[in-house]
């Protein structure tokens, strides 16, 4: 649990003037006071991750975009979160990350309950201008319980952080880089192979969108249960103190 | 803590795990060392196996996914075994440009192997990189540990032709 600081940032977002302890990020202070960021990679519970780049704001006085989620408040900045720049950059890159997997949400199981398709539809992204890749990539279904579909993984990374902070397992990582990233359990062995997995199924849950499901469950009941994440972050802060 | 948590013993009595296990001991088995010892390892087999890469995660406490994230990242590592010879071929903009696609497709066509593919009689690989730094030397490629400029598809597919003989 955050101690309370001695150290108050007086800041102002979309012109409401807003205060803030130092050690806060602008995306939990624009949370705070009921201002909506879009974000995808980011999840309450876990370490910031800076990947997905849809919570980049301006901030005054600075030339580029900073990305909400790993930008800490300061004494005086003035953040702008909704300018028709950014929801033009924000659809864009939604627009990327369609174009770069294979996301049909019509035969998707998690069609209903992702992330990525939700922010699409609130953000306004319509229609996709540029080429599709149609990558092909693998499936692992190899886990008893669980199935990993590549082609509708965004690289998130929160299954990784999931299973490394909370879990403790680290049964999974990101392999190779550029396009080519992918990720994988263990030695890249098959999911139901690998030794470390202890079946949880934290992954599945925080996973955005269908390419971490579970086996066996129609599309309706694929809803992703994530209460777990602030209670047991709740529960261990308790303990430690 | 896990008092009775002992370090794994080196998957083989080959000498040159000595090496590997050295560097580990001289780091005092950070899991932040990891890099370096993945480096040893690549310089003393030629290549990061499946073994290895158990033996350094177990060493150094590191997670498996982690070690094979940081081996497939970089280039510098393989995990497969190597040719005996190696050439590789720069993709970067400026060599590009200057036809190193041309060169890399020669040696497709005359030894049937892709980059990051070795012939199936273990003479030669092919590999490719993002930059070599080299521009001004444009189409540069990398044969055998050194750099050559200037080059001609003809000239590198001789130069490989001799190698597998």
């Amino acid at each position: 649990m955050k101690q309370p600081s001695s150290r108050i940032k007086t800041l102002k977002i979309d012109g409401q003037d807003v205060g803030a302890h130092e050690d806060e990020t602008v995306l939990e202070v624009a949370r705070e006071n009921g201002i909506f960021i879009p974000t995808l990679c980011e999840l309450e519970g876990l370490s910031p991750h800076g990947g997905c780049r849809l919570c980049l704001v301006e901030v005054k006085g600075i030339n580029k975009l900073l990305p909400a989620c790993v930008t800490y408040v300061e004494e005086g900045m003035e953040v702008t979160t909704n300018s028709t720049r950014l929801q033009e950059y924000r659809r864009t890159i939604l627009e990327l990350i369609f174009s770069e997997g294979n996301h049909i949400c019509s035969v998707c199981v998690a069609n209903g309950h992702c992330d990525l398709q939700s922010l699409a539809q609130k953000l306004g992204m319509y229609h996709v201008s540029v080429p599709y890749r149609h990558p092909r990539r693998s499936v692992d279904a190899s886990h008893e319980r669980f199935a990993l579909d590549r082609n509708r993984c965004i690289l998130c990374t929160r299954c990784v952080r999931v299973c490394d902070e909370i879990e403790g397992a680290h049964t999974w990582d990101v392999s190779g880089r550029g396009i080519e990233a992918h990720i994988v359990t263990d030695l890249n062995q098959p999911w139901g192979e690998s030794e470390t997995c202890t079946s949880c199924g934290k992954c599945v849950n925080v996973c955005p969108t269908g390419a971490l499901f579970e086996k066996g469950k129609a599309v309706a009941e694929m809803a992703k249960k994530r209460g777990f994440l602030p209670y047991l972050t709740l529960m261990r802060e308790k303990r430690t103190r | 803590m896990l008092r009775n948590y002992k370090k794994p013993a080196p998957p083989s009595d080959d000498k040159r795990w000595r090496l590997v296990e050295a560097t580990m001991r001289r780091h005092g088995h950070d899991p932040n060392a990891l890099i370096e010892v993945l480096h040893t390892v690549q310089e003393s087999f030629g290549y990061l196996e499946e073994e290895a890469l158990q033996f350094v995660a177990a060493s150094l406490s590191v997670p498996l996914s982690r070690v094979y994230g940081v081996a497939t990242f970089y280039h510098f590592f393989n995990l497969k075994p190597q040719g005996e010879h190696s050439c590789v071929v720069c993709m970067g903009t400026a060599c590009y440009i200057k036809g190193s696609g041309a060169i890399v497709e020669a040696i497709e066509q005359e030894f049937g192997v892709k980059p990051g593919e070795t012939t199936p009689d273990n003479k030669f690989s092919l590999l490719s990189a993002r930059c070599l730094g080299s521009c001004g030397l444009a189409p540069a490629a990398v044969l055998d540990n050194s750099v050559a400029g200037k080059l001609e598809p003809q000239q590198v597919v001789e130069r490989i032709r001799e190698w597998t003989k």
